[in-house]
């Protein structure tokens, strides 16, 4: 399946000015916000039970990217984070390993260290993150320094204050460039930190203009302010996603970040994401949860499933 | 007709029309009053087999969702001063004070006590609460100390809470022994998950609005009602429990639960006859406390040895 840049030849002269862009990007239909919340709510009330539980809940774990994203970092939380990765479970080795650990880039190094031969991704955040208000050159220089350290995947964050202001093609140019110094070597998640876009609409085109641009990922939120992922908001990128595919080919993948902290939630999200985009998705390559207490809540559940037994937090790591 | 018969019969109307206000019968989880997650409700009788409310059934996931609530306030109530505790515990026995004549009520439909009987219970109970406030900040020095040791040390024991208690209340006593079986769990630090008397739940979660209006903070006492068996098994497998207390268990139900209960090493308290109405002696609070024995240097080693 592709993952690069899209090719996108029906849409190629939307991006040839920042008139263009933007009256692409307004000729979007407009979104029902009532819709698009009770369709997330309706979609929220489904029962899965037993078998499907377990496969959804070995789903999830094998999407969570997790993330320890503060200033407090050391080394040594980051390498126990990275054995958590690989053995979410060690009393249980039939646990999936979570798709990535999420780390700054300084500490890039010691997370490839830490999860080395078990298959597991390091992503790195980049750009000036969580605010993203650093000069082009320092972005981008973020960008190279965590490739250069073996950065798996790179989570970008895009100027939301150009994207408010209107300035489609400065972010747009931004996204082109952070794709190109990541290279062949990593993949892309554009972050649009959607509690700071207010609209519905500004969501829409945002995951577009990050579409057009090159991302592999698009995801929600940095975890860092008040509104981070919910459904409604992750169900209108997940349309997104898919109307995006039917019109260029280009499979782009979604990640939802920070607030998912419950088994049910996470559940609800890949309800989500069958209906929505399809079962392609249903595939770290392409879905991942952003999250970090998610992950013990998700183990919890599953060793209840197997023993009968509520289990607590006294059976899971502190992270 | 007058307009004065008129009005007269009018206002005799409107009396006898007024329609019945009936209690909703809730759950007592977090501090919250939600009804069961499962939907579902019981229908509870009075001693004579009239019909008094419906009470909600709950299910395991209300259990599982009472021990989060536990849990939860776990660390601020075991942290809280005991003096503090103190107060809160007084602080019940004010608001039940209050509201007795609705208690006398209660307790009298549901154990078919004569009302004087019924305020007797209800008195006893209000004692009750007052005598383990008393106790909160007194229990450390009674089971506690100061170990002899043979070394410049300080060797200190101190009771710790144990955690998360499910508890059990008594079948028949449903209101003293209810008390009779929650403050001592609760005075030392310990949180708890009650399950109410099956037959007569209505005390109990009427006790709940009481602890929510007086200083309990929400999640220290949960109050689940419905089948004691079905919400006890999965409570006592339950891996976040560290307690249960068996009083309103029968034989055979204790002895399946407290198998269920030795997988995470659970404390557990074994059913037994007692009178509510005794003295209850201190056996309720040791039953879920640990001791925590820590040395300490006494700091007066000098060059020329221990002071000792």
């Amino acid at each position: 399946m592709p993952t690069t840049a899209p090719t996108a030849h029906a849409l190629s002269d939307v991006t040839a000015s920042d008139s263009t862009l933007s009256r692409f990007l307004h000729g979007l239909p407009g979104v029902d916000a009532v819709g698009l919340e009770a369709r997330a709510a309706s979609l929220g009330t489904r029962s899965i039970k037993t078998t499907a539980k377990a496969y959804a809940i070995d789903l999830a774990i094998s999407m969570v990217d997790l993330t320890t994203l503060e200033g407090a970092d050391t080394p040594g939380k980051v390498r126990a984070l990275g054995a958590k990765a690989v053995h979410p479970d060690p009393t249980d080795r039939t646990t999936p390993t979570t798709a990535a650990v999420c780390v700054y880039p300084d500490m890039v190094a010691v997370a490839k260290e830490a999860v080395a031969g078990s298959g597991v991704k390091v992503a790195s955040v980049a750009t000036a993150f969580p605010a993203g208000r650093a000069a082009l050159d320092v972005k981008l220089a973020d960008v190279r320094d965590a490739v250069a350290a073996g950065a798996d995947e790179i989570d970008m964050v895009i100027d939301r204050g150009a994207f408010l202001a209107g300035k489609y093609l400065k972010v747009y140019d931004e996204i082109v460039a952070v794709k190109e110094a990541c290279g062949t070597s990593a993949r892309l998640k554009v972050i649009f930190e959607t509690g700071e876009l207010s609209t519905y609409d500004n969501i829409r085109r945002a995951s577009w203009v990050g579409m057009l641009a090159g991302a592999d990922f698009i995801k929600t939120s940095t975890g860092k302010v008040a509104v981070n992922a919910t459904p409604a908001n992750t169900l209108l990128m997940l349309e997104a996603v898919r109307d995006f595919r039917a019109q260029t080919g280009t499979q782009v993948g979604v990640k939802p970040a920070g607030g998912i902290r419950t088994t049910k939630d996470a559940i609800k999200f890949l309800v989500l994401v069958n209906e929505t985009a399809g079962e392609d998705w249903l595939d770290n390559h392409w879905f991942r949860f952003g999250a970090s207490s998610l992950l013990n809540d998700l183990l919890m559940q599953r060793q209840k499933l197997a023993t009968g037994r509520y289990s607590g937090p006294d059976y899971v790591t502190v992270d | 007709m007058s307009t004065a018969e008129k009005t007269e019969k009018a206002e005799k109307t409107e009396k006898t029309e007024r329609l019945s206000v009936f209690k909703t019968y809730k759950l007592y989880v977090g501090g919250k009053f939600p009804r069961s997650e499962s939907g579902r409700v019981y229908e509870v009788s009075d001693s004579k087999g009239n019909w008094l409310a419906n009470a909600p059934q709950s299910s395991r996931k209300d259990a599982r969702d009472a021990v989060v609530a536990a849990r939860k306030a776990f660390g601020g109530w075991a942290g809280a001063t005991a003096y503090n505790r103190g107060q809160v515990l007084y602080r019940v026995a004010e608001m039940l004070e209050g509201r007795r004549e609705q208690f006398v009520r209660e307790v009298a439909d549901a154990e078919g006590l004569s009302r004087p009987k019924a305020a007797a219970v209800v008195d006893a109970a209000v004692d009750r609460w007052v005598w383990y406030a008393g106790w909160t900040d007194k229990i450390a020095q009674v089971i506690g100390g100061a170990n002899p040791v043979a070394g410049p040390y300080f060797n200190l024991s101190s009771p710790e809470p144990t955690g998360v208690v499910a508890v059990l209340a008594p079948q028949q006593s449903s209101f003293l022994g209810l008390v009779s079986v929650v403050a001592p769990v609760i005075a030392t630090g310990n949180t708890a998950v009650v399950i109410a008397s099956e037959k007569a739940p209505l005390p109990a979660l009427s006790l709940g609005e009481v602890l929510a209006t007086s200083d309990v903070p929400g999640g220290v006492v949960n109050v689940l009602s419905g089948r004691t068996a079905e919400i006890a098994a999965p409570l006592a497998a339950h891996q976040d429990v560290n307690a249960i207390d068996l009083a309103g268990a029968d034989e055979a139900l204790a002895r399946e639960l407290e198998i269920a209960a030795a997988d995470n090493l659970k404390r557990v308290l074994r059913p037994q006859g007692v009178d509510y109405f005794e003295t209850p002696g201190i056996d309720r609070m040791t039953a879920f406390l640990e001791t925590k024995t820590v040395w300490h240097p006494t700091g007066s080693l000098g060059a020329s040895g221990s002071s000792y």
